[in-house]
């Protein structure tokens, strides 16, 4: 080329070339550059040689190394179940109510529990297990359908309201408001009873009122002294625990239109042992009460029984 | 006369066209659409009717083009309108990014994080990266021809009708309307648009090389060339959709499960690697030695990693579906594709930074200077990152954490935006025909902002990825996960404010910029101490007519 010329600063020759004023030098490849290249292409090569790479008719090849990323986690998973297995075979075997509490046994089955926990149950209730609006916390002792490892082992199992499960925990409060059996003055009276007897609201004439109204109406579920019933999954109404919110209108609200809560029957979706470990880290968490022997033999360590 | 005739006929039919798909509309979006397909038939046929000489047409003394200037009207819309996406795309990266640390900032519907993400990274690549990809190809392969742009016409249907597809993209995430294609959201019709618009784009830019006066195409066109044939490629693959009514915004594409997340990150990944790459190395190679007034250091190494680069390119995808029900073999490939790309990425960041030698002092003396070269060293820097990236021990720990969107901006905000910027601030004198930008030294706040920004971006958005992948994996001596994902999401919270912090950085210098953009055309000169610039001779900035 006719422009060749020599760059002064740098002492390279340009290849002649010139657009729009800019000029092209003629230095080599650096050698830096090309060996790191010939690096990667041979460690391309040998890779290929050792996994599967090369693309056949049905599959593609294996690689000398025989792995696949199938195959890797199959053995993970048998390693990590190996692991495991003697300790989930041994929950596996043992009936819930024996696993006693502060019992290695139990400790690793709360570990394991703990896990599934996080994986199934904090979308409802929360991380760590306090519960939302609607989602009970799991951290009290205050139950809807009994809070003993076997009780807690039946709800998770079975769920609650869960359409898929005929053994499933059920029971339905009438939206009182909504379907016309109560008026709203009469919702209006009851709830203010209802609130008075946790001191929420005053006893006023409207709540005495309401007593009457809960007498007909409520304590067929909830009881005369409104303390609930377990059988039907009815919340003690005296205390400071509102699933659904414990304001005046709030309470309206659910006497108006009753919420029926639901919780999926995770028996169709995890396996008993998993289960069991759930149930025990449920119980584990503050609330959980001791198993009691059928009612025929009066409990024997009644003491630790939670009011 | 008759060609003004055919051109409002035109104009007109395409109106008709959209009132007719606008009264037959299924649905909401797609009649919302139709009506912007009609404004913009009717702004064209409105410009056609009033721009017309017509005592020149009835008299047929039409003045012919001034084939010894080059045709620079698009390239000065093209840098008004990078700018303007540029801010527009940076601010609504900023909403995002305060939205994920901040949930309460999601407004209901149309101001979610699920359909402003696809505005902001739509409105970045495609808007601000495409918008200056065209302006600058238009401005390149002029000089570097020495011809006038070939068919002036259809030039300006590419640049206004790409406009056109930015804006039913834009408007179309906002109604809800997306194929759920990452990169690829816009739905069929707009998808047939842009094809439309890419392959007379292809027409012009081929056009225009072959009416040269240079004997050699110059390194920046092959690039562009490559730029603009593979995502015309890349873009009818990945869309092969049938719409379930003609007159409806739904689709569904044909490629379905393994095989659709295997197109659709081929796509992806040389959307990245030929869009933002390949197109932007063609900026660095024309921009980087007229800013310098240096040779470009080596012409060979420019061959060997150009070829080297478009072949290695296109199989790298696969690296985005590690670990998934993509065949192992597959997943193999895609990853010594992309350790084989690395020197071929980095044979463009040797070019770009070695064509200084001999004019290191610059980067004292030039705040353009230096912002090419920050520029290309982010680009050394991602092109690193992306092939250990895609390494699949490296992976099963990097990926599906925010890892991956630190190396995304660092690529996004360090070479594209920076590149682009001092392509800008290089043209904008030029274009408009003033001594110098408004400021120099704004240029210089802009260089630091934008640094400091992208530094606060990657950093914190690595600590994040790293704490966020080590805690996925992390298994307690009982053999089971210890953390809950919320509690992932909980630890990264300060990583994201911090995040924010670098995107009000970055966007405050593309603020800087545009008010000194503006002041330029304006015509106004700040005073201050001057810095060093790139000479500039108006009158050897012109075609070559040969004697034809």
């Amino acid at each position: 080329m006719a422009n060749k010329r020599i760059d002064e600063p740098t002492g390279v020759e340009t290849v002649g070339h010139e657009w729009d004023g800019i000029e092209e030098l003629n230095n080599p490849l650096p050698r830096w550059w090309v060996w790191t290249t010939y690096l990667t292409i041979i460690f391309a090569i040998g890779y290929m040689i050792v996994y599967p790479a090369i693309p056949l008719l049905h599959s593609g090849t294996e690689g000398l190394w025989g792995w696949s990323s199938r195959g890797q986690l199959a053995a993970e998973l048998k390693a990590a179940n190996e692991a495991k297995g003697e300790t989930l075979a041994a929950i596996a075997a043992a009936p819930i109510e024996t696993i006693a509490p502060g019992s290695d046994l139990y400790n690793k089955a709360v570990a394991g529990g703990r896990a599934a926990f996080r994986q199934n149950c904090v979308q409802c209730h929360g991380a760590g297990a306090a519960g939302n609006p609607g989602y009970p916390s799991l951290k009290d002792d205050d139950w809807l359908w009994g809070g003993n490892a076997q009780e807690i082992e039946t709800t998770i199992t079975h769920g609650i309201r869960s359409p898929d499960d005929a053994a499933t925990r059920s029971s339905l409060m009438p939206s009182f408001g909504r379907d016309g059996i109560l008026t709203p003055a009469q919702v209006n009276d009851v709830a203010s009873y209802v609130l008075s007897l946790s001191g929420k609201a005053p006893n006023d004439a409207a709540a005495q009122s309401g007593a009457a109204i809960f007498t007909a109406n409520c304590a067929v579920c909830h009881g005369n002294d409104a303390k609930g019933s377990r059988a039907f999954g009815a919340p003690n109404l005296t205390d400071a625990v509102w699933l659904y919110g414990g304001s005046h209108d709030k309470v309206v609200a659910s006497v108006t239109n009753a919420h029926a809560g639901v919780m999926p029957a995770w028996g169709a979706k995890l396996d008993p042992v998993t289960i069991k470990m759930l149930a025990l880290y449920v119980h584990s968490l503050g609330g959980g009460e001791d198993f009691v022997e059928a009612p025929t033999t009066p409990a024997a360590e009644s003491g630790n029984a939670q009011p | 006369m008759e060609s003004i005739v055919a051109r409002a006929g035109l104009w007109l039919v395409a109106l008709m066209f959209a009132i007719f798909m606008f009264v037959n509309a299924v649905d909401t979006g797609f009649a919302i659409h139709m009506a912007v397909f009609g404004l913009a038939a009717l702004v064209g046929l409105g410009f056609s009717l009033v721009k017309t000489n017509y005592l020149a047409a009835a008299t047929g003394t039409g003045v012919a083009l001034d084939q010894g200037k080059y045709d620079d009207d698009l390239v000065r819309a093209g840098v008004i309108l990078t700018t303007f996406w540029g801010v527009v795309g940076f601010l609504v990266g900023l909403v995002i990014a305060l939205q994920l640390a901040f949930p309460l900032l999601n407004f209901e519907p149309f101001l979610n994080f699920g359909r402003i993400r696809p505005l902001h990274t739509s409105a970045v690549i495609f808007a601000f990266g495409g918008t200056a990809l065209i302006s600058t190809s238009f401005y390149v392969v002029q000089r570097t021809c020495r011809a006038r742009l070939a068919l002036p016409g259809v030039a300006r249907f590419v640049f206004w009708g790409y406009q056109l597809f930015i804006v039913l993209a834009a408007t179309g995430y906002v109604l809800g309307i997306t194929q759920a294609k990452e990169y690829a959201e816009p739905e069929w019709y707009v998808d047939l648009w842009l094809t439309l618009v890419w392959v007379a784009y292809l027409a012009v830019f081929v056009g225009t090389i072959m009416k040269r006066k240079e004997p050699h195409i110059y390194v920046a066109n092959w690039f562009y060339l490559s730029f603009i044939i593979t995502v015309a490629m890349l873009h009818l693959v990945n869309n092969v959709n049938l719409p379930i009514s003609v007159f409806g915004s739904r689709s569904y594409p044909l490629w379905g499960g393994v095989q659709g997340a295997l197109v659709q990150w081929w796509y992806g990944h040389n959307a990245v690697g030929f869009f933002l790459t390949a197109g932007f190395l063609a900026m660095m190679y024309y921009f980087v030695p007229k800013q310098a007034e240096r040779p470009v250091y080596s012409y060979r190494l420019s061959i060997v990693h150009f070829w080297a680069l478009i072949f290695l390119y296109i199989w790298a995808g696969p690296h985005h579906l590690h670990y998934t029900a993509l065949p192992d073999w597959a997943q193999t490939l895609g990853m010594v594709f992309s350790v084989m790309l690395w020197m071929p990425s980095w044979g463009g960041m040797i070019n770009g930074l070695m064509t200084l030698n001999g004019a290191w002092d610059k980067v004292r003396t030039d705040p353009i200077i230096r912002m090419m070269v920050m520029s290309v060293a982010f680009y050394g820097m991602s092109t690193f990152e992306g092939p250990m990236m895609s390494i699949k021990s490296v992976n099963s720990l990097s990926h599906y954490t925010d890892w991956t969107i630190g190396h995304v901006h660092s690529g996004a905000l360090g070479w594209n935006g920076m590149i682009t910027f001092s392509a800008v601030y290089f043209l904008v004198p030029r274009l408009w025909g003033r001594e110098r930008m408004y400021s120099q030294r704004m240029i210089n706040w802009h260089f630091w902002l934008a640094t400091l920004g992208i530094v606060f971006y990657a950093s914190s958005m690595w600590v994040a990825g790293i704490t966020q992948g080590l805690m996925w994996r992390e298994y307690g001596a009982d053999g089971y996960l210890v953390n809950s994902f919320a509690e992932t999401v909980q630890a990264l919270h300060p990583m994201f404010i911090l995040r924010a912090l670098g995107g009000v950085m970055y966007l405050s210098g593309a603020l800087i910029w545009a008010f000194n953009v503006w002041q330029t055309i304006a015509g106004n000169l700040r005073q201050e101490e001057p810095m060093r610039q790139a000479t500039y001779d108006p009158a050897a900035d012109r075609p070559l007519v040969a004697a034809e």
